[in-house]
């Protein structure tokens, strides 16, 4: 378990690293990427090894920080934030081998890429509301520079959008959390105690405090409607930073959704329920709908996101061991295939066809010129429409069967919204990959289309990331045996009970 | 011998054979053939032992394999086989190698067989699963192989056709994964054995929602419809024309020979043991669609001039009689031993027919597709005529196909059709008296079939006619051949269903 601050540490260390390097060449800036991220997620395997699962967090580090506010620096886990860390190490490493082509100040992306990795590790290994805040910010501001730097279509417009809902979101939280701490006495941001105390707050205050946290996080997560950052954000930004966007930082929101607002006010979240779980399934067909219409195949992508992520927030919202151990596995599963989904539109494809619109890909042969993509991204597809064998299945089988406790009609509802998920990925694959097809047994016109070929980082990268969803699509338990036991803690019970500790 | 995971290398062997041909680009085209042809043959293979380590007179699951799998969701690898399972597995052993073979000249042939052998893998499973959590991933599964040789391979309108049919059964699907959602929040297992005891001492019902509830009617439906677009049931069934005629004949084939027989499984193995009451509630109204599916089909069929539609809509004219005889008798359980003799007739007649429209359907599409290729893709009901003065022995086998197809005495597809509406005659006869008219026109649009496509003058595109070689003919003549033995001597497969069918009925609601 102790290895995991070190993560963190890598991160931060890896983005100084890379600045220096950088000045050198760009080839030794991505190294030193690769490194860290390598390093970091062997610290998280290594801590995985050794953890044993239970109820409560597990301390890791604890010091003190700023005495005077009662914020200390307080790092600890249980299996819901180690299942999210080992994402992290997952998505962050494959997101530095599809981004090996990057030549252009390599040294200034790859220092900002870690610094964003190491305020996500942050996030989800602080057990100090304050703390945890902080190192949520740290994972905003980078996204800016990526995807205003290294971004493509409308890059300025994207990016400016992004931070502005992301600070909207961190604005509401702040003062969510700042109103929770003086109406608790103003002695300590430690998760716990903020709990003990807000159960003696007065309702009224309690669902308004929850409102304002659970919101704040939920834009981040892309709660319908403040979702509409997320397809222009994802668009717009580099490969690597379109995947860690949709893979990684998304589930900040969900994340701190499901550790903060939750545990501190279960009663208001008895009450916001309906509403949260309504939004969640607007979500979830509005973007798949959106999703099914689009002629840009980024978009569709971007909007896929959106809908998935929807599950998660159903998930939550259905509030019992099965739909939140599930909305859990969820976000680990979305983040692997978001990150492939990403990795093939925007590394393997656009790198090589300079298009994106839909209709011109139909012209080219793709699944003939590019047959490395075709299959990654059919299995890819197959994982996104959520098909058994692939970790989309338990996860969203686990959120179904929870809802279907919580209300039979949101289950109805999210059911279709697998029909509709469906609908658009057989759609994208169909077009992009097989649009032309009629010619299956001519020789391939690869003179026509001189592409380069697929490079090793390419190839490891969506190895690693098939790998992840495949093994949890068969072995689920390898992560439910860590989320569920974490779900029985007194905290995370009072959440989904309902009521207070 | 065993001691052998006989089931477990049933599904596995072909998927073996499906990476083998994906990770070796450099083999010569008659290694490939060599090849798939050997990992298709495996499944006839282990089926044929099976079959003779097999014990008819016991109606529970033999050759189990259990292994826990997922505990967080109590899920069990779990495969097992009774009678039901042994046949549609013989079935799938029979009729997926002759598809392969058929598919020898198909342009990236590598891709085809690699895609229909991961396709014949997934039946295979659906057929043995006895866990949902597992069944489901073999029932999905097989979609996307089946997509892929529809869409890469298929005709002119293959795009269109593949996504309906894709999306249609996701549709269903994701009721049917609703559904067992839903029972698994109720009763904590996906186990179908345990479910289907749950569902005959009732407490299912009571705990999905008590007295009065709407719930267990709600999920009945969701599995219900997930079945019924897979089989499909009228007025389900709106996929199936264009994807079986846009698909290469191979993979018309085998999706008529055995994936149609997926949903009519799982109305067997899921939907009557585990929700009889619901069913048996039900039954009226489904009859009236399975009538729909066996008249309107049928007349469909007439009115079709292309030959590869003609057979696809003649498809779903012969599952809805296995369907019409399984509603009859889940309309009469409860009634005692009465009516045990007609269930029993009833269920044999479905079971039968299932194996029987496998073989001769699958036989049909083979003979279209070389109609088509020996014209140059014309499959027209008025493009030929006087094959059979050109092509006697193409002629004969086509011939056996159509006659069994139609219920010809002496024939297979006689036996089970016979035993269906001698069932369906004694449990509800008015269900019988309409289903006559399907039957009627079933004659009308084979005969019309043979008489304008085999007999007047040589006209269309039969000038040039080859007889099939005897290469050609080898995936058709083990088919033909067990169309005339069934037919004759229908005790070699009566004999392995009896007991299990006895069963059910004795319980009118399975074991």
């Amino acid at each position: 378990m102790n290895a995991l601050p070190w993560t963190i540490l890598f991160s931060f260390a890896g983005a100084i690293l890379a600045l220096v390097a950088g000045t050198r060449s760009a080839a030794l800036a991505r190294r030193v990427g690769l490194v860290a991220t390598l390093a970091g997620l062997a610290a998280t395997l290594l801590a995985a090894t050794r953890f044993t699962p239970g109820p409560g967090l597990q301390t890791v580090l604890d010091l003190p920080w700023i005495p005077q506010l009662g914020v200390r620096c307080h790092l600890a886990a249980d299996g819901i934030s180690l299942t999210l860390v080992v994402l992290t190490g997952i998505a962050a490493t494959a997101g530095v081998l599809f981004s090996w082509n990057i030549e252009e100040r390599a040294g200034e992306f790859f220092a900002l890429y870690l610094t964003l990795i190491g305020g996500v590790y942050g996030v989800f290994l602080s057990a100090d509301a304050f703390l945890l805040f902080v190192f949520y910010e740290i994972a905003i501001v980078p996204k800016y520079f990526l995807i205003a730097s290294w971004g493509s279509t409308n890059r300025e417009y994207g990016a400016m959008k992004l931070v502005l809902y992301s600070f909207a979101g961190s604005a509401l939280v702040l003062g969510g959390l700042l109103w929770a701490f003086a109406a608790a006495g103003g002695r300590s941001f430690a998760l716990a105690d903020l709990a003990a105390a807000a159960a003696r707050f007065p309702r009224g205050d309690q669902l308004a405090m929850f409102g304002l946290l659970f919101f704040g996080f939920a834009v981040l997560a892309g709660l319908f409607p403040f979702h509409t950052w997320a397809p222009t954000g994802h668009v717009a930004a580099p490969t690597a930073a379109s995947m860690l966007l949709a893979g990684v930082v998304m589930k900040l929101g969900a994340y701190g959704c499901l550790r903060v607002a939750m545990p501190l006010f279960p009663e208001a979240l008895a009450w916001w329920q309906p509403a949260i779980a309504w939004l969640a399934i607007a979500g979830i067909l509005y973007a798949g709908l959106v999703a099914l219409v689009q002629d840009d195949f980024k978009f569709v992508i971007g909007y896929s996101s959106v809908s998935h992520m929807g599950f998660v927030l159903l998930g939550l919202a259905a509030a019992n061991p099965q739909a939140v151990g599930g909305a859990v596995l969820q976000m680990f599963s979305h983040g692997m295939i978001a990150g492939l989904l990403f990795a093939v539109v925007g590394r393997i494809v656009y790198e090589r066809t300079h298009t994106r619109r839909l209709d011109a890909l139909q012209g080219m042969p793709l699944h003939r010129l590019l047959p490395f993509g075709a299959v990654v991204f059919v299995l890819a597809g197959m994982a996104s429409m959520g098909m058994p064998g692939f970790s989309g299945f338990p996860a969203e089988l686990a959120i179904l069967i929870g809802t279907w406790k919580a209300s039979p009609i949101w289950a109805l509802f999210a059911a279709a919204g697998i029909l509709v998920a469906a609908a658009f990925t057989l759609r994208v694959v169909q077009v992009s990959f097989f649009g032309r097809t009629a010619s299956a047994s001519d020789p391939a016109p690869a003179n026509e289309y001189p592409f380069a070929p697929v490079t090793w980082p390419e190839k490891a990268g969506a190895a690693l990331l098939l790998a992840s969803t495949v093994l949890i699509g068969l072995r689920p338990d390898l992560l439910l045996d860590w989320i569920n036991p974490a779900l029985q803690s007194p905290l995370m019970q009072a959440a989904l009970r309902g009521g207070p500790p | 011998m065993s001691n052998l995971p006989l089931l477990s290398l049933l599904v596995f062997l072909p998927w073996i054979g499906a990476v083998a041909l994906a990770l070796l680009p450099r083999l010569s085209e008659v290694a490939q053939r060599r090849l798939a042809l050997v990992a298709s043959l495996s499944t006839l293979a282990v089926a044929l032992a099976l079959l003779s380590g097999f014990d008819p007179a016991r109606t529970a699951p033999q050759f189990v394999e259990k292994h826990a799998w997922i505990a967080a969701l109590n899920v069990y690898y779990h495969l097992g086989l009774d009678a039901l399972s042994l046949i549609l597995v013989l079935l799938t052993g029979l009729v997926a190698p002759a598809a392969l073979a058929a598919s020898f000249r198909s342009g990236g042939f590598r891709g085809f067989a690699a895609f229909f052998l991961t396709l014949q893998g997934a039946a295979l499973g659906v057929f043995l699963a006895l866990d949902f959590f597992h069944w489901f991933i073999f029932w999905e599964l097989s979609l996307i192989p089946a997509y892929f040789l529809i869409k890469i391979w298929g005709g002119p309108g293959a795009t269109r056709a593949a996504y309906q049919f894709v999306i249609y059964t996701l549709g269903g699907s994701a009721f049917l994964l609703l559904g067992f959602a839903s029972l698994f929040s109720a009763a904590g297992t996906f186990d179908f054995q345990q479910l289907a005891q749950l569902g005959a001492d009732g407490s299912l019902a009571r705990k999905l929602g008590g007295d009065g509830s709407w719930l267990p009617q709600a999920v009945f439906l969701g599995v219900l419809l997930g079945l019924a677009v897979k089989v499909p049931l009228w007025p389900f069934h709106t996929w199936l024309p264009p994807a079986y005629a846009e698909a290469p004949t191979g993979a018309s084939m085998f999706l008529t020979g055995v994936m149609s027989k997926m949903g009519v499984y799982g109305f067997l193995r899921i939907l009557w043991p585990i929700f009889p009451r619901e069913l048996q509630a039900a039954a009226p109204w489904l009859m009236v669609l399975a009538l729909g599916g066996v008249v309107l089909g049928a007349w469909a069929a007439m009115r079709q001039t292309d030959l590869k539609r003609m057979v696809a809509y003649s498809s779903v004219n012969h599952l809805s009689y296995c369907l019409l005889a399984l509603f009859a008798v889940a309309h009469a359980s409860g009634k005692g031993g009465a009516v045990s003799e007609a269930a029993t007739a009833a269920l044999s007649g479905t079971l039968l027919q299932m194996f029987n429209h496998g073989l001769s359907a699958a036989a049909l599409f083979l003979c279209v597709g070389v109609l088509e290729k020996r014209s140059g893709g014309r499959r027209g009901l008025d493009d030929f005529g006087g094959v059979r003065t050109v092509a006697p022995f193409f002629a004969a086998l086509t011939g056996v196909a159509m006659f069994s197809s139609l219920g010809l005495p002496g024939l297979n597809g006689f036996v089970g059709e016979f035993l269906i509406f001698r069932g369906v005659f004694g449990l509800a006869p008015w269900a019988a008296a309409v289903a006559t008219l399907g039957l009627l026109a079933t004659a009308i649009f084979l005969l019309t079939f043979w008489q304008r496509v085999f007999h007047g003058t040589v006209a269309g595109a039969t000038p040039g006619f080859r007889d099939l070689t005897l290469a050609e003919a080898a995936p058709l003549l083990p088919a033909t051949a067990l169309m005339v033995i069934l037919g004759v001597y229908p005790q070699l497969l009566a004999g392995l269903i009896n007991p299990l069918v006895t069963a059910w009925a004795g319980h009118l609601t399975p074991p």
